[in-house]
């Protein structure tokens, strides 16, 4: 059977009233932690793990994307009407968005960023559909040494390549993976890090690690600021609507971001915000109005936000076909699947097309609602803005906290919730990044796995980890990720990279 | 922390060296713990104690370099912190956390709520206090009756549900 067919047989899956129900509260979730400032689609995604484990699985995912699509939706509202981006891929929606807004031109401003993110949702959407089979042809002869070389290269990506420190990234990086030690070793079943106490036994729990890390340490950074001015939400003025010049003026952006966003979500290289950069460069540069640029050119709303949304959908490439997570939510999703004893991967699709088919195709149908709950009903989101901080910090503290008792109430759990907090609030300080660590936990144990079996295949020979073409590539480019940006950093030129910081989402 | 912020930019950063003490301190740890297992290498060579010896290793070469950048005074500056609000949330969290099995859910963490409330600004704790327990019981409601979740019960949730 073709793409086509699954597709359809998966639109199939989908239309089921419940997993309709699943896609709509992931949807209207996600656009309202995207509008949030403070809370982005890892963290809810994070939250809900412990909630969703007694629902059914196909349903909780399409809800999981669903969150994923509606927080690139829901972060350009923020971006443009308070300029306190909601969430990193939509920082430089703010830049033109926010100026646009203030001349009155919110209402387009909006439009343009859900039209583009419905087209880029759409296209993405098909473009991951057709590709996604192709690429488990390619990694059904992937063994262990070729997947072990894939993590290196996304675990190098996600903390060295990009950002202002490598030193930091790979300090995150590594505490990750010491945690990622905790526990019962897999292989032979010895107790490591453990200290004698048995909670420990089973590892770290990846949720409660995210929800501390990224809800408590970036509670407790936003209360230690010094300065809490109260935001001022620029108000919609005029129509929502796009006159036929902004029409004219967008769908090339559009296309544009969609192109640039894909690839780089695809690849492991840490978030949506890297392509929103890249387009917003070339948007500036192909423009026939660079006087408006810096003063709300409408091109450069339309580019990013469909590069975002591209790259949410590019993401999930790599995730569903290769297991592989390049970003902090779906680094926080594989932990999902693996919550109903899921491994995403090519062997998913064999033993689980209906799934897997029926995710893609929700996605078409979840990227449709969102376009209807961002457009018709943005008046709605425009108010959950003016909800005030005291109030939904501590909402979000409680139901952080909901998420680690309802998982497992126990003091230690709370404990470590807590210790984590803390962690997250010192390396928020510090400029730490909070990706790596999330991701070094995530993939940590798996990459030992496989490094483990690679070695146990050749009789405990390294060079095998070389040999095979495929792995020796993975290794190269992951060394060039290490090694180049060090040298663009001590030339001074590293302000680009720190430009591409990649965030939390 | 945020003491030096106004001094030169060439001095030794204290805050950078506690944290390079303190990655060096992980990494002496994670080295003595896979002193400790067997390390059953069988055909791969490669044991439990393997993968922990090299992430200790790597924390060490980390905690030197970020050592050294600490004496180059080579960390970014610090956004200036606010310390109260910062403590009033970890108190908020530490009494959850002592509360949780004796008063239950709802009282233990409306405190949590109240104190966040207080560390943004709301400073009426004989308000929010209430205002917490009251929210908080009817999330308890609803995940612990509705959603299946098992969160601790207390005097105030057996009394409105005396099956709990």
């Amino acid at each position: 059977m073709s793409a086509f067919d699954f597709l359809l047989q998966g639109l199939g899956t989908a239309a089921d009233p419940m997993m309709l129900l699943y896609a709509l509260i992931g949807v209207t979730l996600g656009t309202a932690v995207g509008v949030l400032p403070g809370i982005g689609p890892a963290l809810t995604v994070a939250l809900l793990l412990p909630v969703t484990y007694r629902l059914d699985p196909a349903g909780s995912l399409i809800m999981f994307a669903g969150i994923y699509y509606g927080g690139m939706y829901g972060g350009s509202t923020t971006s443009i009407l308070l300029n306190t981006p909601g969430e990193s891929a939509s920082i430089i929606t703010a830049l033109e968005g926010n100026k646009m807004a203030r001349k009155g031109r919110g209402g387009p401003a909006l439009a343009t960023a859900a039209i583009g993110s419905f087209i880029a949702g759409l296209i993405a959407t098909l473009l991951l559909a057709f590709l996604a089979p192709w690429i488990v042809k390619v990694a059904l002869v992937f063994g262990p040494r070729e997947y072990f070389a894939l993590m290196v290269l996304a675990f190098v990506t996600v903390s060295a390549a990009f950002g202002d420190s490598a030193l930091r990234g790979l300090t995150s990086l590594f505490l990750g993976l010491a945690l990622a030690c905790v526990g019962i070793d897999q292989l032979t079943g010895q107790a490591r890090l453990s200290f004698g106490v048995p909670e420990l036994l089973d590892g770290i729990e990846v949720t409660t690690m995210a929800v501390a890390m990224f809800a408590l340490g970036e509670a407790l950074f936003i209360a230690g600021q010094r300065d809490q001015a109260e935001d001022e939400v620029t108000a919609v003025k005029g129509s929502v609507w796009m006159s036929r010049r902004d029409w004219a003026r967008s769908w090339k952006p559009w296309l544009r971001g969609t192109v640039i966003g894909f690839p780089i979500g695809a690849m492991p290289a840490g978030g949506a915000e890297i392509g929103t950069f890249l387009s917003y460069a070339t948007e500036k540069r192909l423009t026939r109005h660079p006087e408006e640029f810096g003063d709300g050119a409408i091109e450069g709303v339309a580019g990013p936000e469909a590069a975002n949304n591209a790259s949410a959908a590019g993401t999930l490439v790599p995730l569903l076909t290769l297991g592989l997570p390049t970003s902090a939510t779906a680094a926080i999703m594989l932990a999902g699947f693996q919550q109903f004893g899921l491994q995403p991967g090519p062997l998913l699709f064999a033993t689980n097309p209906t799934l897997v088919w029926g995710l893609i195709a929700s996605l078409l149908i979840a990227n449709a609602m969102l376009l209807v709950l961002n457009l018709p009903l943005i008046g709605l989101w425009v108010k959950l803005l003016t909800v005030p901080k005291p109030w939904l910090y501590a909402g979000i503290l409680l139901f952080a906290t909901l998420g680690t008792i309802g998982a497992n109430p126990s003091s230690f759990e709370l404990g470590m919730l807590l210790g984590f907090g803390v962690l997250g609030y010192v390396m928020r300080l510090f400029g730490y990044p909070i990706a790596p660590i999330v991701v070094g936990l995530i993939l940590g144990p798996m990459a030992e796995q496989q490094l483990r079996r690679a070695l146990a295949i050749s009789q405990g020979d390294w060079t095998t980890l070389v040999q095979s073409p495929i792995a020796a590539t993975l290794l190269a480019i992951a060394a060039l990720a290490l090694i180049v940006p060090l040298i663009l950093r001590a030339r001074g030129k590293g302000e680009m990279l720190s430009q591409l910081a990649g965030e939390e989402d | 922390m945020s003491g030096n912020r106004h001094e030169p930019q060439r001095r030794r950063d204290m805050a950078a060296l506690a944290i390079a003490a303190g990655l060096l301190v992980a990494g002496a740890v994670m080295l003595w713990d896979s002193a400790r297992l067997a390390d059953l290498g069988g055909y791969s060579g490669v044991g439990p104690a393997s993968v922990p010896r090299v992430v200790g290793f790597a924390l060490i070469g980390l905690a030197v370099w970020t050592a050294i950048e600490a004496l180059r005074g080579d960390f970014p500056q610090r956004p200036a912190q606010n310390i109260p609000p910062v403590l009033w949330i970890v108190a908020g969290l530490a009494l959850q956390l002592v509360l949780l099995h004796l008063t239950g859910f709802s009282i233990a963490t409306g405190i949590l709520f109240a104190f966040t409330a207080r560390a943004f600004g709301k400073r009426n704790l004989a308000m929010t206090i209430p205002i917490g327990i009251v929210f908080a019981f009817a999330v308890w409601a609803v995940f612990s009756q509705l959603l299946m979740l098992h969160l601790p019960a207390g005097p105030l949730e057996h009394l409105v549900f005396p099956r709990g």
